[in-house]
């Protein structure tokens, strides 16, 4: 028998640490709306002065690449090293550059 | 092409160093060695806010109390992010509470012991936490990602916890004699389940072996058991009191304490649920559960309710 899921909705809780950087992952709360995930939030992941803004996400509306696509999402950058500034040469002396 | 639902590549990314994220491949026993062990992690986070929980409104002064509350909402805040990081793994919050409720799922041993009286939150921040600090710094490196970003989290907090029980032991210890007594019972008390805390010795514990070749867990109960003794000796030495083990000695040749031996027929006496608090503290979880079970219901009524006048509105 299944397990009735009594534990309110999923939410992804991002969290700027300060102002100029960018949200990151913090974790997960349940709730079950906006307003209770924000303070959830709030709560959980900000006791000890680690933001200054936050975002929340219901988890449902994050999708993720696949793992088994690694190959095809990632691979090519692998062979396009021109796209590195250490690919060029540089004449003898150059400065600033 | 290589295929990466295997198990030797999986152990090959193990071996390797790499983290395992929730999309990954992993085998069975993996992720039901994790769930098993992450959901008896949040369990005891959420359950051991029980023998503290009843001193807040004991508490000495106004600071201890609030200090108190702070140390017990932390507990709470790590079950949580226990629980999200293990529901990662497929298993739902409501099927882990159910299998803590059912008995299926454990928590940690140490918190069916009752805290008798103040000297007992001094002993708890400073032993109980300090060694559940030593090993969850430990599983700070392990392998699965989610695991271990929550127990980095987790030992930021952690060491406000043990520093704040360590206070208190040191403050009774420079108070009266009945205060100084009260410490030592406290630590007379507390000691040895502690050090159970870090389960069986090595050559009898059923789990390591798979949990080490897997980098679940990094280092391995003795070990981590004597980190804790090595570090806590010098600590109760300097406030004056008498570690509860005669047998404690420094031992040149390894550069560790010689410790006694631990009573481990207690030790499972207690996990068996004989110990002095096992079914008061799992029924006031099952009370609190299906008494909370109408807010619950209030929030999701009150969700549904605004999500209609939504679509009205739209």
């Amino acid at each position: 028998m299944k397990t009735e899921d009594n534990q309110l909705d999923l939410w992804e809780v991002f969290i700027q640490s300060k102002s100029g950087l960018p949200h990151i992952h913090s974790g997960s709360v349940h709730a079950s709306d906006v307003k209770m995930a924000m303070q959830n939030a709030r709560d959980i992941y900000t006791r000890r002065g680690e933001g200054t803004s936050i975002w929340v996400v219901p988890s449902k509306a994050i999708k993720a690449s696949n793992p088994d696509d690694n190959d095809m999402l990632f691979d090519p950058s692998n062979d396009k090293i021109y796209r590195h500034p250490t690919f060029y040469i540089m004449p003898e002396g150059a400065k600033n550059i | 092409m290589h295929n990466e639902h295997t198990d030797s590549h999986f152990q090959k990314r193990i071996d390797d160093g790499e983290h395992i994220e929730p999309k990954d491949y992993m085998p069975d026993g993996y992720r039901k060695h994790l769930i098993r062990q992450m959901s008896q992690h949040a369990h005891s986070e959420v359950i051991g806010m029980q023998p503290e929980g009843n001193w807040i409104t004991r508490a000495p002064s106004l600071r201890a109390k609030q200090i108190l509350l702070a140390k017990i909402q932390d507990e709470g805040g790590h079950g949580l992010y226990l629980y999200s990081a293990a529901e990662t793994l497929g298993i739902s919050r409501a099927e882990m509470i159910e299998q803590l409720h059912t008995g299926k799922a454990k928590y940690s041993n140490i918190f069916n012991y009752p805290a008798l009286n103040w000297a007992d939150i001094g002993a708890i921040g400073w032993l109980v936490d300090g060694a559940a600090i030593v090993n969850q710094v430990s599983l700070q490196r392990t392998s699965f990602g989610p695991y271990s970003r929550a127990m980095v989290r987790i030992c930021k907090e952690e060491s406000f916890h043990q520093r704040q029980g360590y206070e208190i032991m040191a403050r009774m210890m420079k108070g009266t004699k009945d205060q100084q007594a009260m410490a030592q019972d406290a630590m007379n008390r507390w000691w040895w389940p502690a050090l159970m805390m870090f389960g069986p010795h090595d050559i009898d514990s059923p789990h390591s072996g798979d949990a080490v070749k897997w980098k679940i867990k990094r280092e391995s109960n003795d070990t981590l058991r004597q980190k804790f003794i090595d570090k806590t000796v010098q600590q109760a030495e300097l406030i004056g009191l008498v570690m509860p083990d005669k047998d404690i000695k420094w031992n040149e040749s390894k550069g560790h304490y010689d410790h006694g031996k631990i009573d481990w027929d207690e030790f499972h006496r207690v996990i068996k649920g004989n110990g002095p608090c096992n079914k008061q503290r799992l029924d006031h979880h099952i009370n609190y559960f299906n008494e909370g079970a109408w807010v619950r219901d209030a929030a999701e009524a009150y969700k549904i309710k605004h999500l209609k006048e939504e679509l009205v509105i739209a």
